[in-house]
């Protein structure tokens, strides 16, 4: 009846499982019971959770990855705190088993649930405000790759609680992850929620990619269109290119698992080579799909807090398209030691170094962004200039590893875990973070504490270097990545020192939900009324803080880059008459995302535990739910010229 | 910190681990040299055009400039041609089945990585030995590298360059010790488990020691054979090293093609 699923599968005898999900349930408990109490469940289901709006989706994406940074961050503490102990004949407090579920677990979280759900999330909100359009090409869609993403969370997330997360490294190599070697449900929950999860993310490329290439507004060509959007663009072309992929690679060794295939089983002619060089040609094309938007907030962001257009905006659109597509010939460098010869080496090695020109092109170029600027340093600058002095340190780990011979040495070290977190922490999380504070007052209509928010920043900072700057040296001393525990005391200082930056960053995490909490409550005394905090330079900043669902009430005419400061310099919108207002069609709010998320679920649940009957429904489900959605008569809804002008009246005279 | 560098990559005891810390100082020395100037101007550009100071030039409309753009693109495609080529050349004079350049013969040496221990056997000596590899210093090394099952990484820091050992194949790597002394050797390639213990110590003495290893290792204790390799695939650790005196023939290339289970 109920498969492989019995009551063996809930962790009794492991406190540390135990306890992280009781106190999960519980939180849950807790928000459900709020929720109830003060009767907000027809305000969430009505106002978000069946939203189609761009920008309620992106705040939910950003959410969602805030929620998940935590989970994943608490993995990152407990490999911290065993590697600070387990030094010499000591084995710490995590045992192999358990330890090899947490890193597992921490690169899947991070980079599925964390970093793709925030960049995401920001792509969602800026870029139509950006295009000057009222939503993006499929409203729907959007909601349904939403949704979806969280069908993945809740299903890696449910591992804790019953059964256990692959203990594989965060890609699955096989063999090791083929049934022979990994029997339980741990790679098959891995699988399935990052395929739940990967549909997700496809559609999104799909609906981002129509929406920059056919919807913007009139005037805005791409050579005017912001450099957020040029960096959106390339990173959903990649999705688009990328994310197949990995779907066709994780399908096969979901064949390999559960109908006996041998694609990469070491029998029968499998290969695993074959998995790790096309889970490769998705993984680093990933990076950039990550990338490429921090790239765009902090062009953004530099611009703005300069008070000058981007210095060189059609070499940073250049750049970006470069960047795009040598990100697909690079992939074989994450295993040079496979032994594919030195003129395939060397190759990819220099491809490698080529991706060095154009990003190099952009670091100059925000440089000479701020030259002649007037800078002003709030927060969302700190995490620019952070990240310009501390990304650049990561591309020169990056581009030493891409030597052949210096990378047989450094492969699979803590050198090479020290350099991806330098780039991903340093990059793409910094930018995500730029962009939280950027963007935060146009969502929400007040902006974030300043004081709070910097010494937030500073603590990711000096935490940063203090827990990753060892990482470096451990490398170069032998140290090799995954280790449980390792015999070299002498290293036992600098994991100590790496512990202490994981704390550090703690405090900064700490206050990053302080700044929330204490904006939230002194709103009222922080309200952003003209909807232009920052003195910005693109569309968003034109229409009111929290924008209206229907965002621009006239659609905006763009004359030139940077439209909304040529705007500004021209005077018009002062002395523009009152326009002609006009009814404006909306997609309606719809159910469809979040009930083929449920069922997806159901599905993703029902093949990890072999539950046949159940993965039948949960397959009907989603398809009945489709083809009702398809017959749907009534997608829009029509907000009537009159209580658009209202609107605008009311807000002019405030 | 002295002694915590020796055993690591930057205290090479071959000729391939001493061109690989060669490269990897040269490539970090020229990348500074960009790496630094740019995070100096950072922070002096935005704190000398700080929007307290009324000495700096605002210059609102300055976006673009063709000499700047120029040297903005020509200096990180110079330094990457200049890099480019240190990669090129260095991936054919360090790559890891080229035979070292030298009078000696070299050692082959058969490498199996098993759950969780390495297996290594001498061909030509009909011996083998787990989790512990005397090598003559000053002899290359010639590896061949499999694995029973799943993939690991056959890595000594000291000596250089690591190869991952796969299921099927036989990865070819050569290495060399110039001095006699123990060098630690890991597998760095997360493979279960066992994984962190899945250490082996490679004892590089003079030839003569080596000699007389060798023969008081011949004939003595277990034989490797298709009965004693099924014992010893079992996954577990191993330890204190084994020896084998003898070695049935084909073990190896059983083990490539995974025959025996």
């Amino acid at each position: 009846m109920f498969g492989k699923l019995t009551w063996d599968a809930i962790p009794f005898t492991q406190p540390i499982p135990m306890a992280a999900s009781l106190g999960v349930i519980l939180v849950i408990g807790a928000i459900i019971a709020l929720v109830l109490w003060k009767g907000w469940t027809r305000y969430l289901w009505d106002e978000w959770i069946t939203s189609v709006d761009h920008k309620r989706l992106g705040v939910m994406y950003a959410l969602l990855a805030l929620v998940m940074l935590i989970r994943g961050f608490v993995d990152a503490l407990m490999m911290r705190s065993q590697l600070a102990i387990a030094a010499g004949g000591a084995q710490g407090y995590l045992p192999p088993e358990h330890y090899n579920q947490i890193f597992s677990a921490h690169g899947t979280i991070m980079i599925f649930f964390v970093a793709m759900p925030f960049v995401i999330g920001l792509m969602n909100f800026a870029v139509p405000l950006q295009l000057g359009i009222r939503d993006v090409a499929f409203p729907v869609l959007n909601s349904v790759s939403f949704w979806l993403t969280a069908s993945g969370v809740l299903l890696v997330n449910l591992s804790l609680v019953l059964g256990s997360f692959a203990r594989t490294g965060w890609l699955v190599y096989p063999p090791l992850s083929e049934l022979a070697y990994s029997p339980d449900v741990g790679v098959d929950y891995y699988l399935w929620a990052v395929q739940i999860s990967g549909v997700g993310t496809l559609l999104t490329g799909i609906n981002f990619t129509t929406t920059i290439l056919k919807l913007r507004a009139p005037g805005m060509g791409y050579g005017r269109m912001p450099i957020f959007c040029w960096t959106a663009l390339a990173s959903n072309l990649l999705i688009v290119a990328a994310f197949p992929i990995l779907t066709a690679t994780l399908a096969m060794l979901l064949l390999d698992r559960y109908l006996g295939f041998h694609f990469f089983t070491t029998d029968a002619g499998g290969h695993a080579m074959m998995y790790i060089n096309l889970i490769w040609a998705w993984g680093h094309p990933e990076v950039y799909i990550l990338i490429l938007p921090a790239f765009g907030v902090f062009s953004e962001v530099i611009a703005t807090f300069s008070g000058k257009p981007l210095f060189g905006y059609r070499s940073m659109v250049a750049a970006t398209l470069a960047i795009c597509v040598l990100s697909f010939m690079v992939w074989l460098h994450h295993f040079f030691t496979m032994g594919s010869g030195a003129d395939v080496n060397a190759f990819f090695g220099v491809m490698t170094m080529i991706i060095a020109v154009p990003t190099g092109v952009k670091v100059f170029n925000w440089l000479f962004t701020l030259y002649g600027g007037r800078v002003r340093f709030a927060t969302p600058l700190l995490w620019t200039l952070g990240f310009m002095c501390t990304f650049v340190i990561g591309g020169m780990t990056g581009v030493l590893l891409s030597i052949p011979p210096a990378d047989f040495v450094l492969h699979n070290s803590l050198f090479l875990v020290a350099h991806f977190h330098n780039v991903i922490i340093g990059g793409v999380l910094f930018g995500a973070f730029a962009g939280y504070i950027y963007w935060f007052p146009k969502a929400f209509g007040f902006t974030l504490d300043e004081r709070l928010g910097k010494a937030a920043f500073w603590c990711w900072l000096v935490g940063f270097y203090l827990a990753f700057m060892p990482l470096y040296a451990l490398g170069l001393m032998g140290a090799t990545r995954r280790m449980q525990h390792y015999h070299e005391t002498g290293w036992q200082p600098l994991m100590l020192v790496a512990m202490a930056g994981a704390l550090v960053i703690l405090a900064g995490i700490v206050l990053i939900g302080l700044q929330l909490y204490v904006s939230i409550r002194s709103r009222t005394s922080r309200l952003d009324r003209t909807g232009d905090p920052w003195n910005g330079r693109t569309l968003e900043w034109s229409i009111p803080s929290p924008p209206p669902p229907w965002n621009f009430s006239v659609e905006p005419r763009v004359q030139g880059a940077d439209a909304y400061w040529g705007m500004k310099q021209a005077g018009k919108e002062a002395a523009a008459q009152e326009p002609q207002w006009q009814d404006i069609h909306l997609p309606r709010s719809t159910p469809v995302g979040v009930v083929l998320a449920f069922f997806a679920t159901f599905f993703g649940f029902a093949m990890i535990w072999h539950i046949w009957w159940l993965a039948i429904a949960g397959l009907a489900g989603l398809t009945v739910t489709a083809l009702v959605h398809a017959w749907r008569v009534d997608s829009e809804i029509t907000v009537p010229a009159l209580q658009i002008g209202e609107y605008e009246r009311r807000r002019r005279n405030t | 910190m002295q002694s915590l560098w020796q055993s690591g990559v930057l205290d090479p005891q071959g000729p391939v681990g001493a061109a690989e810390r060669l490269i990897l100082l040269n490539a970090t020395a020229i990348m500074l040299a960009i790496i630094v100037p740019v995070i100096v101007l950072t922070l002096g550009f935005a704190w000398w055009f700080r929007a307290g100071n009324t000495r700096a030039r605002y210059l609102p409309d300055w976006e673009y400039s063709g000499p700047v753009e120029l040297v903005v693109w020509s200096i990180p495609a110079l330094v990457v041609m200049f890099l480019g080529g240190i990669a090129w050349v260095g991936a054919h004079d360090l790559d890891p089945s080229r035979p070292l350049e030298s009078e000696t013969k070299p050692l082959d040496v058969q490498v199996v990585a098993l759950d969780w221990k390495w297996l290594f056997i001498y061909p030509e000596h009909g011996i083998a030995s787990v989790n512990r590899l005397v090598v003559p210093a000053g002899t290359p090394l010639r590896f061949a590298i499999t694995s029973a099952g799943v993939m690991n990484s056959f890595f000594v820091p000291q000596l250089g360059s690591q190869i991952y050992a796969m299921s099927g194949m036989a990865t070819r790597l050569y290495l060399q010790a110039d001095n006699p002394g123990k060098y630690p050797g890991i597998s760095a390639q997360f493979s279960g488990a066992g994984f962190s213990d899945m250490r082996f110590v490679v004892e590089a003495v003079p030839a003569e020691q080596f000699a007389t290893w060798l023969a008081s290792t011949q004939g003595t204790g277990e034989k490797l054979d298709v009965a004693s390799y099924g014992k010893l695939g079992r996954p577990g650790l191993v330890d204190t090293p084994i020896t084998f005196g003898s070695v049935a023939p084909g073990v190896f290339e059983s083990a490539i093609r995974n025959a025996i289970q």
